[in-house]
């Protein structure tokens, strides 16, 4: 205390002379350095300070029944991540938008006789929480539950049931559906979903991830019972799953729940390989007409899958234009500099067959051509001439000092896991990565920007009272 | 007989890991800046939050927002930067920064390796003392949050109607106006406005900072005392205590929008922790929630949407944590087919029920063994351990609420449960929105 006391009036003194000091002196008579002190002070210790490191030891092995399986043992917190992946997700819908995304739902509505109540009392009555979601490539569910074995046991043996002996109950499917339905209607109500898509349609036709993976009017109401115990059957087979456990966990007890869950699950194989997403060869343009004080914006192309060579040049430069934070070159010149936007982002999406490259922004309908042709021109720009070497040190000087933030959770971690095991990553993936993204030049943005995204063959949807790509000579300002 | 034993086994562990966080130290400038340190050493990062005590709720009429916007405009000039500065700095040194407003507290953030607390907390200093507002800055900054509330709410029924639906909710409080503003309000707003709002309320005495990650009490307390220590301490603007408001009487509100499904909310003015006459009315009241609504086997979703399939999505939530009073909100959307008046009888009628039979010792074993292990969930995000510490100090509570769960949800009887929801959900506490879309029944002329 009287230490703290002592640094402080050191501190008061200090700065008390620094403002005597200004006052008295000719500024002319000091050296630039000397006359204000340099901000901000801490620089040069955080810049000389070692990063921090958590090294995870992630361990792998296969089960009998052929789930790839990631562990990663963290003791502090009791409680437990179980998450299991499949490659089942809308890409699998075939005809029936919606297929993947209502088998995924319906998993925990009623199993192994237990109907939807009693398998929801079964695991709040332990605290636990079992989520599930689906996406294009992949379909999930994760348990959490707290790690001590009388918790942890009897939540994993109801999870074993649900995998094992799924009912897919009538009853449930048709109450499921509507409620899918009014989601649907209500997605109406606002421009975004409708926007993308729009945006996915054009861009992947009649590509598997072209499917609306919430399914369609159309296609709802005529999913049965016995299409989602097929697809079931299909898809959520051991061979093709993928078992991230992260907790308070030892290894012979990750290794035998994992032998357990996946034994519950139907033999089965991988599931087939998709066909490459193509991207489009010429610029397209379309509006859908919708009475939003905004109008909202989506453009780009398709560029890559996942583990074209070329993704980690095409990473580093995405962030310097549009990923993230406020200084990438988009959120700067439009929001910053013109205040036309709340938010302008691009991101590239790295899928097994797809990494499309999606620039999204939202803005006042009488701004909306001028943001276009901006946003338009920035990204042009950016192929042509590519980042200076000052932007790329900053991007990559991010990218490593905010390494640590990527595994800080257990959260994060397990979706780390499933992320590498899912797309057969190496388990040295995280670090490599962060390596090759340290290595990338601005040549190599460049190059890779141009090889895989030409602005003269862009994708433009749009959604708002007017269409942006035509001056708004009729819009009067508000 | 088992479930019980795995009840009381599930209480136990999960109450042991949520009485027991990691380390927290607690201390106070001389300048009147409270700091609160979490110590969490799994991985080598560090949050840094500074906490601010304004919010929409002491904004004047005609400067709705101005909270807000003042927030926006912390990103951009000071003393020492220029827009852009700052973004540029945390970007160089790997962070991640953002800030949030709402009724009772501004807050900002950053995160980082660990190794750049100096660095957030020089940084914080320097928005606490010297901001500067530039006039051309501020005018293309009011563009920018227009369109944020053209993105967040005016091309939004749903959004709309809730705004709508809060004015009514707490009538004569600052709770009534949205945080980010009425569009006429951000229209007009000064630099000079947002400097005066930033000289009255950013002060050490009324900002509360917290500091979560791997990180030392020493290290926390010597950087914190480089940074902020010579502050001055500039005095805060009294406040009035709050105190518990009479019932305001029913209030009804008829809504067209263009929305494509109807909705329903309900909502309920009941007393929050802070002006409960007994805390124990505070603990009734969550449970009440939990029974209703404390996830998939409670009784709505049981009752309503599976049951007698009425609503397609429903739910209940107690606002018990506040500045002033609390709100308890029951919100649905009917299954097709159902009015909205069908609804709300049986919502109504769910709460009668809980009226006159108390609930089950069950369901509230249950409801009890699901908030013990959220929390013991909640510990695994530093930043959402940054932010209980923050919030529940910025509103005046003990950041310690947690340690005493266990045994307050203990406490709670089936009968008080019932109690609060005969005593708090009264019809003249109630505010009642209908929304439907336009041109269908009910609409006006």
């Amino acid at each position: 205390m009287s230490l703290n006391k002592i640094l402080r009036l050191v501190i008061i003194a200090a700065v008390a002379a620094g403002l005597v000091w200004l006052i008295i002196s000719r500024p002319e008579q000091l050296a630039p350095s000397a006359a204000v002190a340099p901000f901000p002070q801490s620089l040069p210790e955080v810049e000389e300070a070692p990063l921090g490191r958590r090294q995870l030891d992630i361990q792998s092995w296969t089960t009998a029944a052929g789930s790839r399986v990631l562990f990663v043992q963290t003791e502090q917190i009791p409680m437990l991540y179980a998450r299991l992946v499949f490659n089942a997700g809308s890409a699998r819908d075939g005809d029936h938008a919606g297929l993947a995304m209502l088998t995924n739902a319906m998993l925990d509505q009623g199993a192994d006789g237990l109907d939807v109540a009693a398998l929801a009392r079964g695991f709040e009555d332990l605290g636990a929480r079992l989520g599930n979601s689906s996406h294009r490539d992949m379909a999930l569910l994760t348990l959490a539950t707290l790690s001590a074995p009388e918790f942890r046991d009897p939540a994993l043996a109801l999870l074993t049931r649900i995998l094992a002996r799924p009912d897919f109950p009538a009853g449930e499917l048709a109450r499921m559906k509507t409620q899918q339905l009014q989601a649907l209607q209500r997605q109406k109500q606002v421009p975004g979903p409708q926007l993308s898509d729009a945006y996915n349609r054009a861009l992947f036709g009649d590509h598997p991830y072209g499917i609306p993976s919430n399914g369609t009017e159309q296609s709802l109401p005529g999913i049965e019972p016995a299409q989602l115990a097929v697809f079931y059957r299909q898809y959520y087979t051991a061979g093709n799953a993928v078992i991230a456990l992260v907790g308070d966990l030892s290894k012979t007890d990750a290794k035998r729940i994992a032998e357990q869950l996946s034994s519950a699950l139907p033999t089965g194989e991988r599931a087939p390989e998709l066909p490459p997403a193509a991207a489009l060869t010429e610029a397209r343009q379309q509006h859908i007409e919708f009475p939003s004080t905004q109008t909202h914006i989506l453009l780009g192309n398709q560029m890559i899958d996942r583990h074209h060579p070329d993704y980690p040049a095409l990473y580093v430069g995405n962030k310097i234009l549009g990923g993230g934070d406020f200084s990438a070159i988009l959120m700067d010149e439009v929001r910053q500099k013109r205040g036309l936007v709340y938010g302008i982002y691009s991101s590239i999406s790295p899928m097994a067959a797809a990494g499309p490259f999606t620039v999204s922004l939202q803005t006042a309908n009488a701004n909306a051509h001028d943001a276009l042709v901006l946003t338009r021109q920035l990204i042009a720009d950016f192929v042509a001439n590519g980042p200076s070497e000052e932007q790329l040190k900053l991007a990559q000087d991010d990218l490593v000092g905010s390494y640590a933030l990527s595994t800080a959770s257990n959260s994060d971690i397990v979706a780390q896991l499933g992320v590498i095991g899912f797309y057969d990553l190496p388990l040295s993936y995280m670090d490599d990565f962060q390596q090759a993204l340290q290595q990338v030049t601005a040549e190599q943005v460049r190059g890779a920007f141009r090889r895989h995204l030409h602005p003269d063959t862009l994708l433009t949807v749009s959604i708002g009272p007017h269409d942006p790509n035509q001056a708004a000579a009729e819009d009067s300002a508000p | 007989m088992r479930l019980f034993l795995m009840l009381s086994l599930l209480c136990a562990t999960a109450a042991q890991a949520a009485t027991a966080p990691p380390p927290t130290h607690d201390f106070t400038l001389d300048n009147g800046l409270r700091v609160l340190v979490r110590e969490d050493h799994r991985a080598p990062v560090v949050t840094v939050m500074l906490w601010y005590k304004v919010g929409s709720i002491d904004e004047p009429a005609g400067r709705t927002g101005l909270s807000h916007m003042l927030e926006h405009m912390m990103f951009k000039n000071t003393r020492h930067l220029t827009p852009g500065d700052y973004s540029a700095l945390v970007s160089r040194f790997g962070g991640q920064t953002n800030a949030f407003t709402s009724y009772e507290y501004t807050g900002y953030y950053q995160q980082y390796d660990a190794s750049r607390l100096p660095l957030a907390l020089e940084l914080e200093a320097e928005r606490l003392a010297n901001l500067e507002i530039d006039a051309e800055e501020f005018s293309r900054e009011v563009q920018v949050v227009l369109e944020e509330r053209r993105q967040r709410t005016d091309d939004n029924p749903s959004a709309l109607a809730w705004e709508r639906f809060a004015a009514i909710l707490r009538p004569g409080t600052g709770y009534a106006h949205p945080v980010i503003g009425w569009q006429r309000d951000i229209e007009q707003y000064t630099p000079q406005q947002a400097m005066a709002w930033y000289q009255e309320w950013y002060s050490p005495a009324n900002a509360v900072l917290v500091i979560a990650g791997d990180v030392t009490l020493e290290q926390a307390r010597a950087q914190t005392e480089r940074f902020f220590a010579a502050l001055p301490a500039d005095p805060v603007p009294d406040r009035p205590t709050p105190r518990q408001a009479p019932a305001a009487g029913e209030r009804r509100l008829s809504l067209s929008l263009p929305v494509q499904v109807p909705s329903l909310y309900m909502g309920w003015n009941v007393p929050s922790l802070a002006t409960a006459d007994n805390a124990a009315d505070y603990y009734a009241l969550m449970m009440l929630a939990g029974v209703l609504d404390g996830g998939y086997s409670a009784r709505i979703e049981s009752n309503l949407v599976r049951g007698r399939q009425l609503a397609t999505g429903a739910g209940a939530q107690y606002g018990g944590l506040a500045r002033e009073d609390g709100v308890f909100i029951m919100t649905a959307s009917p299954a097709p087919g159902v009015s909205l008046a069908a609804l709300e009888a049986a919502l109504e009628q769910e709460l009668d029920t809980l009226r006159t039979t108390p609930p089950s010792a069950e369901e509230l074993k249950r409801v009890r063994a699901q908030m013990l292990s959220s929390s013991v969930f909640e510990q695994d995000s530093v930043f959402g351990q940054a932010m209980e510490l923050g919030y529940l100090t910025i509103i005046g509570q003990d950041w310690r609420l947690a340690d005493q769960l266990d045994q307050r949800l203990a406490d709670v009887t089936p009968q008080q449960v019932s109690d609060a929801a005969k005593r708090f959900l009264t019809r003249d506490r109630r505010a009642v929105a209908e929304v439907r879309p336009l041109n269908q029944e009910g609409t006006q002329p």
